[in-house]
């Protein structure tokens, strides 16, 4: 669905971003054909994987079905899924993703710390399609 | 001032689910604003229409769907989107070609018929399309950044459920007075919280919901508007269109992620307070000039971050002014007198110029029932998705 948004298995999993050579600025998701620095003349971007942890930096929910193109079953009773916005520190950025299944906006607090660890969005009979989760880091050890 | 120019005529199509074109919408709020202006169609010299994406190939077109419809007679012609700002831009269009003496009179025309359920985009696989990602990779549908926004303002700085449900109280208590509002009841904190969760904390009447309508408007040069015998028109004196600057902090719509900030130093405020800066700075006023302001309410808690980017009160203390009635009618800044998109629901190209036609109606002093007293000066608000700034000046 996305190419290179990510890469790794278990705690090498990490959010792949690009960094312009000429000025240093990170992009996310990443930014092949350009740098976005208004500052900046444009150097080659090249790929950096983003922080692993950060800070919750706000948070909700969907109690209802999205509309496509999100791919969900009609047949099945809809699961509300948590979305959590992160403020990574090193990048000064924040990213926003689902959680892992089974943490809901109750089990969540804004400053909470939180990791990226791969996920499934979704499959059926034929395909996996792959995606990246945020996780209390206390709930994950 | 020579960067003004004159409001002859407001008109709407009532909002609601009418279940027709937005053509037809447009129309009667075109032909509304121009009996209010006193002007005849073939007397317009240049159409700006407001696009709707909805609305097929004619939606892509407005400007001249709409002179089709009215009967061509050969006015200059422009087409305008920018998401929810397009009405602001289609303003910002009008009043561009009076003050370069390409018109004397223009008329301007947003109409929407809005779908169903949740805001989405087109059709098709488009990975390249941020608007197309996030619903695709993240399922994040507009309320979801609604609730992204509402929670942290809850984190940040104290505000509570209750709060956002007293903007709602506000808001449906001023849209039972407006005929144009789709949505014409009163509402209590109660069956706000008693309405189903959409995306955590906020629920159901929490969120705008869509509509179908139309909003018009009769611009012309202040030389034109003496000739025709309005000699103190309410006029329009700024029109606010910015973007961003890099790097963004704050997490919109679209976005899956916010611009990093580690590199280059964020500018000082947010993308919204600068809306506003820019307005204010164009028609040489401040916040404490401000006899009211429409905001765009998408949610409750939005509402409260507009009067902060606004400059109505200090950066948390939006549910302060809120508590205090300032924002409310007979307050020192009444806000969204016209019930807001809360009672209005949505109608993307028509919205910012609605907000400009309440305006109007309240600087002529003739809002009846929504009435506030002595209002000289109106700002509207409102943002577009990828980054569209609009915010308009009017003064009377």
């Amino acid at each position: 669905m996305v190419a290179n948004w990510f890469a790794g298995e278990g705690d090498d999993f990490r959010l792949l971003g690009t960094r312009c050579t000429a000025c240093a600025c990170v992009f996310f998701p990443r930014e092949d054909g350009f740098c976005r620095n208004p500052g900046c003349a444009g150097g080659e971007l090249a790929e950096v994987p983003l922080s692993r942890r950060g800070r919750v930096w706000s948070y909700t929910d969907g109690r209802y079905r999205p509309p496509a193109p999100y791919v969900s079953d009609p047949e099945l009773p809809w699961e509300p899924y948590t979305l959590i916005a992160v403020e990574l520190e090193a990048e000064r950025m924040v990213v926003l993703g689902q959680s892992v299944p089974g943490v809901s906006v109750a089990d969540l607090e804004v400053g909470m710390e939180v990791e990226v660890v791969p996920g499934v969005l979704d499959e059926d009979s034929g395909t996996t399609w792959t995606t990246w989760h945020w996780r209390p880091v206390e709930v994950g050890a | 001032m020579t960067t003004e120019v004159a409001v002859l005529g407001a008109g709407m199509h009532p909002w609601g689910k009418w279940g027709r074109g937005f053509v037809e919408y447009g129309v009667a709020a075109a032909r509304a604003a121009l009996a209010d202006a006193g002007v005849a169609w073939r007397d317009v010299g240049s159409i700006v229409g407001a696009d709707t994406v909805r609305g097929g190939y004619p939606g892509y077109v407005a400007g001249a769907t709409f002179a089709r419809a009215l009967g061509w007679q050969g006015a200059r012609v422009a087409s305008v989107y920018a998401a929810c700002a397009s009405g602001a831009q289609a303003i910002g269009a009008a009043r561009t070609q009076i003050l370069a003496g390409m018109a004397d009179v223009v008329l301007v025309v947003g109409a929407d018929a809005a779908p169903k359920g949740f805001f989405r985009p087109a059709g098709g696989d488009r990975p390249d399309d941020p608007d197309w990602l996030r619903f695709r990779v993240l399922g994040a549908t507009n309320p979801a950044y609604f609730g992204l926004y509402a929670r942290r303002r809850m984190a940040v700085h104290g505000d509570t459920l209750e709060d956002f449900a007293q903007v709602k109280v506000k808001n449906a208590a001023a849209g039972a007075l407006n005929a144009n509002a789709r949505y014409r009841k009163a509402v209590t904190a109660e069956e706000v919280a008693a309405s189903a969760v959409v995306a955590d904390p906020l629920r159901l009447l929490d969120i705008c919901a869509t509509s179908d309508g139309a909003a018009a408007l009769v611009l012309s040069s202040m030389e034109f508007a003496r000739r025709h015998g309005a000699a103190d028109p309410v006029r329009i004196r700024a029109v606010s269109t910015v973007t961003p600057t890099y790097p963004t902090t704050v997490l919109d719509l679209p976005d899956i992620a916010t611009d990093s900030a580690a590199v280059v130093a964020p500018a000082d405020g947010t993308f919204r307070s600068s809306i506003a800066r820019a307005a204010y700075e164009e028609a040489g006023i401040g916040p404490e000039d401000i006899s009211l302001a429409e905001v765009y309410d998408l949610s409750t808690a939005l509402e409260l971050q507009w009067y902060e980017d606004l400059g109505l009160c200090g950066e948390g203390e939006g549910a302060k002014l809120l508590r205090d009635g300032v924002t409310a009618p007979g307050g020192r800044v009444p806000v969204n007198t016209s019930g807001g998109l809360a009672s209005f629901g949505e109608a993307v190209p028509a919205q910012a110029i609605a907000q400009v036609c309440e305006v109007t109606w309240q600087l002529r002093g003739t809002a009846g029932a929504r009435q506030i007293e002595g209002a000289r000066v109106g700002v509207t608000a409102n943002q577009g998705l990828f980054g569209h700034g609009s915010s308009v000046v009017a003064v009377r």
